[in-house]
């Protein structure tokens, strides 16, 4: 599995971000498990409302984005973070069956749970022994 | 309060070096909504009015329930666990660990006197914010100036 761009993905996140509209984008933070029988992407993505979530497959790109509205704190006094949109794109692998894909969105976290096409997963072929 | 403290100075120093430096490069997006294996877990935004301060907290990935909260004069504690993505025995491949996990606790100190029987605190989508109404003796007064 790798990123469709992997030396300069965070450019091209930023070039997105200036050609389309002033709205900033964050690149979220994800884990990526593969297993026998599929992959799960879990990426922390806090403070959205599940319909402005949108999670994408088209020809083997997957692309998930998310759109913050901005609450605005009055009179601040400390500012660690900043509520900005997420956008991020991966190259998923051939084995994948896009048709398959669970989503689910529980205390700020995203996971995607792929699975990979029957054909992919491994047979296990027994020996019989006479 | 009032006191001075070598080593709280030198670690808002720190910290005013790691905020100085870090937007460098980057410079659009302020500061990541999340940042794994940053020291600092959960990162807060705080906010006061005449009648409370506001503390927003990320807390991705944590269950509210299992979070733990607790104020004692102007200080404000979050601690909590944010638990491992659960892969069970099955053999398995990590393609991307940026997440993180473990143990966290972190202190502020808040900049009023609150009442603390009047904390209140809700969580939504890994948006911890947490409402803090000020003692009475920290709350502004008016003063009105007579005429003679």
């Amino acid at each position: 599995m790798s990123n469709t761009q992997p030396a300069t993905q965070d450019k091209s996140a930023t070039a997105r971000e200036e050609t389309r509209s002033d709205e900033r984008y964050l690149r979220p933070a994800v884990d990526i498990i593969e297993t026998e029988e599929g992959m799960t992407i879990t990426a922390d993505m806090p403070g959205l409302d599940k319909k402005n979530l949108d999670i994408d497959i088209d020809k083997g790109i997957l692309t998930i984005q998310g759109h913050v509205k901005k609450s605005e704190t009055p009179h601040d006094l400390y500012r660690e973070f900043e509520l900005v949109s997420y956008y991020r794109q991966f190259h998923l692998p051939e084995v994948i069956d896009p048709d398959k894909t669970k989503a689910e969105y529980v205390n700020g976290v995203l996971t995607l749970t792929l699975s990979k096409l029957a054909a992919a997963k491994p047979k296990k072929i027994e020996v019989k022994v006479k | 309060m009032a006191s001075w403290d070598v080593f709280r100075e030198l670690d808002s120093l720190r910290r005013e070096m790691d905020e100085a430096l870090r937007g460098a490069g980057t410079a659009r997006v302020m500061v990541p909504a999340f940042l794994s294996g940053s020291r600092r877990f959960p990162l807060v935004n705080l906010g006061e009015d005449d009648q409370a301060i506001r503390v927003e907290a990320l807390v991705p990935g944590i269950d509210p329930k299992t979070l733990e909260m607790s104020v004692v004069h102007n200080t404000l504690t979050l601690a909590g666990e944010r638990k491992p993505v659960e892969v069970g025995n099955r053999p398995h491949a990590w393609h991307r660990n940026e997440r993180g996990f473990g143990k966290f606790s972190r202190t502020l100190e808040l900049p009023a006197q609150v009442d603390v029987d009047k904390v209140s605190a809700s969580c939504e989508n890994g948006l911890l914010t947490i409402t803090l109404p000020k003692a009475e003796a920290a709350k502004p007064k008016k003063i009105a100036v007579k005429a003679a």
